[in-house]
């Protein structure tokens, strides 16, 4: 779970997710999927909705089926899958290159067309990099260093990358 | 005969605000506390000024304070807010204490704590106005962490509260290093706030040094920084100034 905001909210929010995801844990023997945190998350934000959690959030993981999925979230629960997403101040940078890049066909299309072009591992980081490079530039918020996430069936893995320290 | 009414717009939200016992502003405050991880432990340090509004009220006043065995608190903002947070935390040793047990809070489940009432207090809208520093060594793991008023929490090897942050952090990033020694850490903290001093306006002349390790807390005797004020370009500061008196 990735969250943009006031950092006081995020971390209170994470650990309450975390905390709900340990229960599960004890309540089903397994790991929660994708999916079902998707929907925790979404409830847990609503539930706020008249003193909000101040919390921009980006969620990937794995479905049931061990496919990627990725969900992108408001500050109060509205959330949807995507093929790819950015919250947070450089959003607006972000979004139009992704847009861009990944190819995605409208979502009034009918049926449903895939959101994302295939892209292998190398291929994604690479772009990832890219695009928080560019956005340090021109976002006074973004910088300083950049971590990214990889969760895959081999696991879960991090890299980090330094960013313009201005 | 309503003198003074409160100054509500028609369509505010808040409720009635005549009784509020909510701080709304802070009275007597402490200025920057830096700190930072060396060899054996942390290094803190805060200058001994209370603040009451633009005058320096109190020169005297103990901004750090040794929690339990293993934790050190250092606080700037409201001092009486920092007077009800050791409050809290004596009652948190004591209960700790009481179970007699072997086992001790360290400085992580402090700092923990201390992120729990700061975020709470705040998202009921009646904060303890304070930026705290909390430093400590327990089995070995040194640890140095920072809350502010509204809960916003993290930790790091160098931390600073208020003009501490604009201020020492730069000078910190520059020159700190894994391993400090004790001489060491205490010159690169005295030249953070011996920075202050010229700077902050807040700041006074009178200051001590924390230390904590694995064997417990030392608070320094208060002192002075020597400063130098005799600068050439300060002494006649008319002298190359056109049109100037």
């Amino acid at each position: 779970m990735a969250s943009s905001g006031f950092q006081a909210d995020v971390k209170a929010l994470q650990k309450h997710l975390a905390a709900r995801h340990l229960i599960y844990q004890h309540q089903h023997n397994k790991q929660m999927s994708c999916p079902a945190m998707a929907q925790l998350l979404s409830n847990t934000l609503y539930y706020k909705r008249f003193f909000p959690y101040y919390s921009f959030n980006v969620l990937g993981g794995l479905d049931n089926e061990g496919k990627g999925c990725v969900f992108t979230y408001d500050a109060v629960g509205s959330y949807e899958k995507v093929g790819y997403s950015s919250q947070g101040s450089g959003s607006t940078l972000i979004m139009p290159f992704l847009d861009n890049q990944l190819k995605s066909p409208s979502p009034l299309l009918l049926p449903a067309r895939d959101a994302v072009t295939p892209l292998a591992e190398a291929e994604a980081i690479d772009l990832v990099k890219t695009v928080f490079a560019s956005a340090s530039e021109r976002d006074i918020y973004t910088g300083d260093k950049l971590e990214i996430v990889v969760i895959n069936a081999d696991g879960i893995r991090r890299e980090y990358m330094d960013l313009r320290k201005d | 005969m309503n003198f003074m009414a409160s100054k509500q717009p028609e369509n505010s939200l808040l409720g009635p605000e005549s009784d509020s016992q909510r701080t709304l502003y802070p009275y007597v405050t402490g200025t920057s506390v830096v700190a930072l991880k060396y060899k054996d432990g942390i290094l803190m340090a805060a200058d001994m000024g209370g603040s009451y509004g633009s005058t320096l009220r109190y020169k005297s006043v103990e901004r750090m304070k040794p929690i339990g065995k293993h934790s050190l608190l250092g606080a700037s903002g409201e001092i009486s807010d920092f007077q009800e947070i050791l409050r809290y935390l004596d009652e948190l040793i004591l209960y700790d204490n009481m179970w007699d047990d072997g086992n001790s809070l360290g400085p992580k489940e402090v700092h923990n704590y201390l992120t729990r009432v700061m975020y709470n207090r705040r998202n009921k809208f009646n904060p303890l106005w304070n930026s705290l520093v909390l430093g400590g060594v327990k089995n070995g793991q040194k640890y140095l962490g920072t809350v502010s008023m509204i809960g916003v929490n993290f930790e790091d090897n160098h931390v600073a509260t208020g003009f501490g942050n604009h201020l020492a952090r730069p000078i910190l990033r520059q020159e700190w290093h894994e391993n400090l020694s004790f001489e060491d850490g205490v010159r690169l903290l005295e030249k953070c706030m011996r920075v202050l001093l010229y700077r902050d306006r807040s700041a006074v002349n009178k200051l001590q040094i924390a230390k904590i390790t694995e064997d417990g807390v030392t608070i320094s005797q208060p002192y002075s920084l020597k400063t130098y004020w005799e600068f050439s370009a300060f002494e006649n500061p008319a002298q190359g100034a056109i049109g100037s008196w």
